[in-house]
C-alpha cells in the first residue's frame, strides 16, 4: 500500500445542458510522498477529476481508494470526516472566511475535527504560519491581507490536520510570478521535509516542470 | 457528533458581522412579542374586569322558589277524562309562599357539603323608598353581610361606609348609589321605606352600594337579614334565596341539578345564567390571539428574508466549510442556531418590553362611574402569557430559519467553487 490515492475506471457524465462524457476510464494513482501535477487544456476534465478525488463530487462511476480503503459509496458524513482529516485543499481563489482572523481560519478544520485541545491547535496553527513566514499576520482579519498572503494562509489551513494528501486547483493561477514561485517552493519544502503527497492541477508549465510527475489530460482521458 | 462550540462560534461571527441585519430581524421579533404581551395582558385584563362586573354579582348556584303554575292541573288527574287532549286556558300560578320551604335546614345542609365553600341566605322583597311625597319602587335584600363579604366581592362595591357598620346597626341600610343621589341622602341620614302591604319602616343610611350597573344601583339596597324579616313580619327561618359558592366553579351545573332534584327548589348555576357572557370573552380572546399571531408571522417572514439573504451572501463560506470537512448538517446547524439566537434574544427582549409597557398601562388612570373598584387600566400579569410568548418566538424563528438553512445544507460546494 504505497499509494495515497488510486482510481479504477472512473467515468463521469455531465447531464446538463447536454449529455457529455467528461471523464473516460480514468486509472491513476498517487504514491506516498509524490508531488504530482495534472496539466491539460481548459475543459479537458482535470478540475472535474480533482473534485472527484477530493470526495466533494460523488456523482461518478468507478472506484476511488484513499490510503488503500475504498471510499466510493460512503455516506456524506463519512466523506466529510475523511475530507476533514485526510485531505487538504487549496483553491485558485484563496477562499478564506473573511470575517475570521487568519489564525481562526487556520484553526477551523482542527476545531471541527476536535481531536486536540484548543491550546494545542492554536500552537500548531502558529507553528505552521511561522513555517510559511506569515506568523505575524495571525491576528489580522483574513480579508485584510494581500492575495499572496491569503494563498499561504489557505495552505496553512490545508495542513492543520496533517492530511495524507494536499490537493490544489490551480493554486498559483491567480498569483503573480513572485508569489507563484513562493507557493511552489512551499510545496516542495513540504514534500521534502514532511514527506507530504501533493496533487496540483495547473496551467503553468514552469510550475509543472518542477514536480515529480506530470499527468497530461486531454478530452477526458489521461495521456500516457 | 456536532461540535457546538465551533458551530456557535461561526454563527455568532456571522450575526455580529451583519449587525444591522441581525438587529432588524431581532427587532422584528421583539416588536411582535412586545405587542403580543401587551395586547394579551391588556385584553385579558379588560375581559377579566368585564367578567367580574357581571360574574361577581352572580353566585355559583342561586337557589330560589320559582313562581309558576302547577304542572298537574285537576283535569289531568281525573281518570274519567282519560284518554284525551286537555286544554286549560288562563292558568294562574299556584298561591304559594315566596320563601324557600325549609330554607334554614337546607342552608345548614349545604354548608356541610365538601364541594361548597359557603352558602349565604338572602331575603329579597319589593318595597318603596319614601322621599317626601315621592315613592321610588325598589328591591330590598336582607343579607348576612359578613358572610357575603367573605364569599362574594360585595365589599368592592360598597363605596361609602363599611360592611361592619351595617352589621352593627340593626336598622341600617346600604343604599344603592343611584337611589342616594336621587334622594340626596348622606350616610347617617334617615330614610323611610314602605312595604307592599303599606307598612312604613324607618331605616338609617350606613353606606352606599354601587355595582356599576345603573339599573341595579337605582333600585337595589341591602339590610341585615333579621331586619328584612322583621320588616316583612316573618319568622327568622324565612328566606327567599340561597347563594352558594363552590370550591370549583366547573361543578356548578352538576351540583345545581342535584339540589333541584333533592329539595324541589329552583337552582340556577352560573354557567346557565351567563352563557352569553362566556361567548363574548371567548371571541375577544380569539381576536387577541389572531392579532398577536399575525404580528409574529410578519416577524417570522422578516427573519426568513434576512437569513435567506445571509445565506446568499455566505455561499462562498458555505462552500469552504463543506470543502474543509463540515457536513451539511453542521452548516444547517450554523444557520438554525442563528435563527434561534435571533428568536431567543428578540423574544426575551420582547417579554421585557411587553412587561414594561404593561406596567405603564397599569399606571394609566382610568376612572369611570360604572366601575367603582377600578382606578387604572386593568392588566392581567399572567406568567403563562410570557411562557407562550417566548415559546412562540422560538417556534416561529425555528420555522423561519428552517427553509433557508435546509437550502444551505444541500448547497453543492463544487458548483460554487467551480462557478467562480
Amino acid at each position: 500500500m504505497d499509494h495515497v490515492l488510486k482510481t479504477v475506471n472512473i467515468n463521469k457524465y455531465f447531464r446538463k445542458p447536454v449529455d457529455f462524457h467528461v471523464l473516460k476510464d480514468i486509472n491513476m494513482e498517487i504514491k506516498r510522498g509524490e508531488f504530482a501535477s495534472i496539466m491539460g487544456k481548459s475543459g479537458c476534465g482535470k478540475s472535474t477529476l480533482l473534485y472527484i478525488l477530493s470526495t466533494m463530487d460523488t456523482d461518478y462511476s468507478g472506484e476511488l481508494f484513499l490510503n488503500g480503503g475504498l471510499i466510493t459509496g460512503m455516506k456524506h458524513e463519512q466523506l466529510s470526516y475523511l475530507r476533514n482529516k485526510h485531505i487538504g485543499f487549496v483553491f485558485q481563489f484563496h477562499y478564506l472566511l473573511g470575517e475570521f482572523s487568519v489564525l481562526e481560519n487556520v484553526m477551523l478544520p482542527a476545531r471541527k475535527l476536535g481531536d486536540r485541545s484548543e491550546p494545542e491547535i492554536r500552537k500548531k496553527a502558529m507553528d505552521i504560519l511561522e513555517m510559511l513566514n506569515i506568523g505575524h499576520l495571525g491576528n489580522n482579519l483574513a480579508r485584510r491581507i494581500s492575495g499572496g498572503e491569503k494563498q499561504r494562509v489557505a495552505i496553512a489551513r490545508a495542513l492543520i490536520n496533517d492530511p495524507s494528501i494536499l490537493m490544489g486547483d490551480e493554486p498559483t493561477g491567480n498569483l503573480d510570478s513572485h508569489n507563484s514561485a513562493n507557493v511552489l517552493s512551499i510545496f516542495k519544502k513540504l514534500k521534502q521535509e514532511k514527506g507530504l503527497s501533493l496533487l496540483i492541477v495547473t496551467h503553468d508549465e514552469d510550475f509543472a516542470r518542477e514536480t515529480d510527475r506530470v499527468i497530461h489530460m486531454e478530452d477526458g482521458m489521461i495521456l500516457q | 457528533m456536532i461540535n457546538w462550540k465551533v458551530i456557535l462560534g461561526i454563527a455568532r461571527k456571522h450575526l455580529l458581522s451583519k449587525f444591522k441585519s441581525t438587529l432588524t430581524a431581532t427587532l422584528g421579533v421583539t416588536f411582535g412579542i412586545t405587542a403580543y404581551i401587551t395586547l394579551v395582558s391588556f385584553m385579558t385584563g379588560l375581559n377579566g374586569m368585564l367578567d367580574d362586573l357581571i360574574l361577581n354579582q352572580t353566585p355559583h348556584i342561586h337557589i330560589y322558589n320559582e313562581i309558576r303554575p302547577s304542572e298537574n292541573q285537576p283535569v289531568t288527574l281525573s281518570k274519567a277524562l282519560e284518554p284525551g287532549e286537555h286544554i286549560v286556558r288562563h292558568i294562574k300560578p299556584r298561591s304559594e309562599e315566596r320563601n324557600i320551604y325549609n330554607g334554614m335546614p337546607l342552608l345548614k345542609y349545604l354548608k356541610t357539603q365538601p364541594e361548597v365553600l359557603g352558602a349565604t341566605p338572602r331575603l329579597s322583597t319589593q318595597i318603596f323608598y319614601l322621599s317626601g311625597s315621592i315613592e321610588l319602587g325598589g328591591t330590598l335584600t336582607g343579607v348576612d353581610i359578613l358572610e357575603e363579604v367573605r364569599l362574594s366581592s360585595i365589599n368592592d362595591y360598597i363605596i361609602e361606609g363599611r360592611p361592619r357598620d351595617l352589621k352593627n346597626t340593626e336598622n341600617g341600610i346600604l343604599l344603592g348609589a343611584g337611589l342616594a343621589k336621587k334622594m340626596s341622602l348622606r350616610p347617617g341620614d334617615r330614610l323611610q321605606i314602605s312595604t307592599v302591604k303599606g307598612e312604613i319602616y324607618p331605616l338609617k343610611v350606613v353606606g352606599f352600594y354601587q355595582s356599576g350597573i345603573a339599573d341595579i344601583d337605582n333600585i337595589q339596597s341591602y339590610v341585615n337579614l333579621k331586619t328584612a324579616q322583621r320588616i316583612l313580619g316573618e319568622n327568622s327561618g324565612y328566606i327567599t334565596d340561597i347563594n352558594v359558592k363552590l370550591q370549583n366553579l366547573e361543578k356548578a351545573p352538576v351540583i345545581a341539578s342535584d339540589i333541584e332534584r333533592q329539595f324541589r327548589v329552583e337552582a340556577r348555576d352560573i354557567q346557565e345564567a351567563n352563557a352569553q357572557f362566556e361567548t363574548g370573552s371567548n371571541i375577544r380572546n380569539l381576536i387577541t390571539y389572531a392579532v398577536s399571531v399575525t404580528l409574529l408571522i410578519v416577524a417570522g417572514f422578516g427573519i426568513y428574508n434576512i437569513l435567506n439573504m445571509l445565506i446568499y451572501e455566505k455561499m462562498n463560506d458555505i462552500a469552504i466549510l463543506k470543502a474543509i470537512g463540515f457536513t451539511g448538517k453542521d452548516v444547517q446547524s450554523i444557520f438554525m442556531s442563528q435563527a434561534l439566537i435571533i428568536g431567543f434574544i428578540g423574544g426575551a427582549s420582547g417579554l421585557f418590553f411587553g412587561y414594561i409597557l404593561s406596567l405603564i398601562i397599569d399606571r394609566v388612570p382610568f376612572n369611570t362611574e360604572a366601575l367603582p373598584t377600578i382606578s387604572t387600566y386593568p392588566i392581567n400579569f399572567n406568567p403563562w402569557y410570557y411562557v407562550v410568548g417566548i415559546v412562540f418566538a422560538l417556534v416561529s424563528t425555528f420555522f423561519a430559519g428552517y427553509l433557508p438553512s435546509r437550502k444551505a445544507r444541500t448547497i453543492d460546494a463544487v458548483k460554487i467553487i467551480r462557478g467562480n
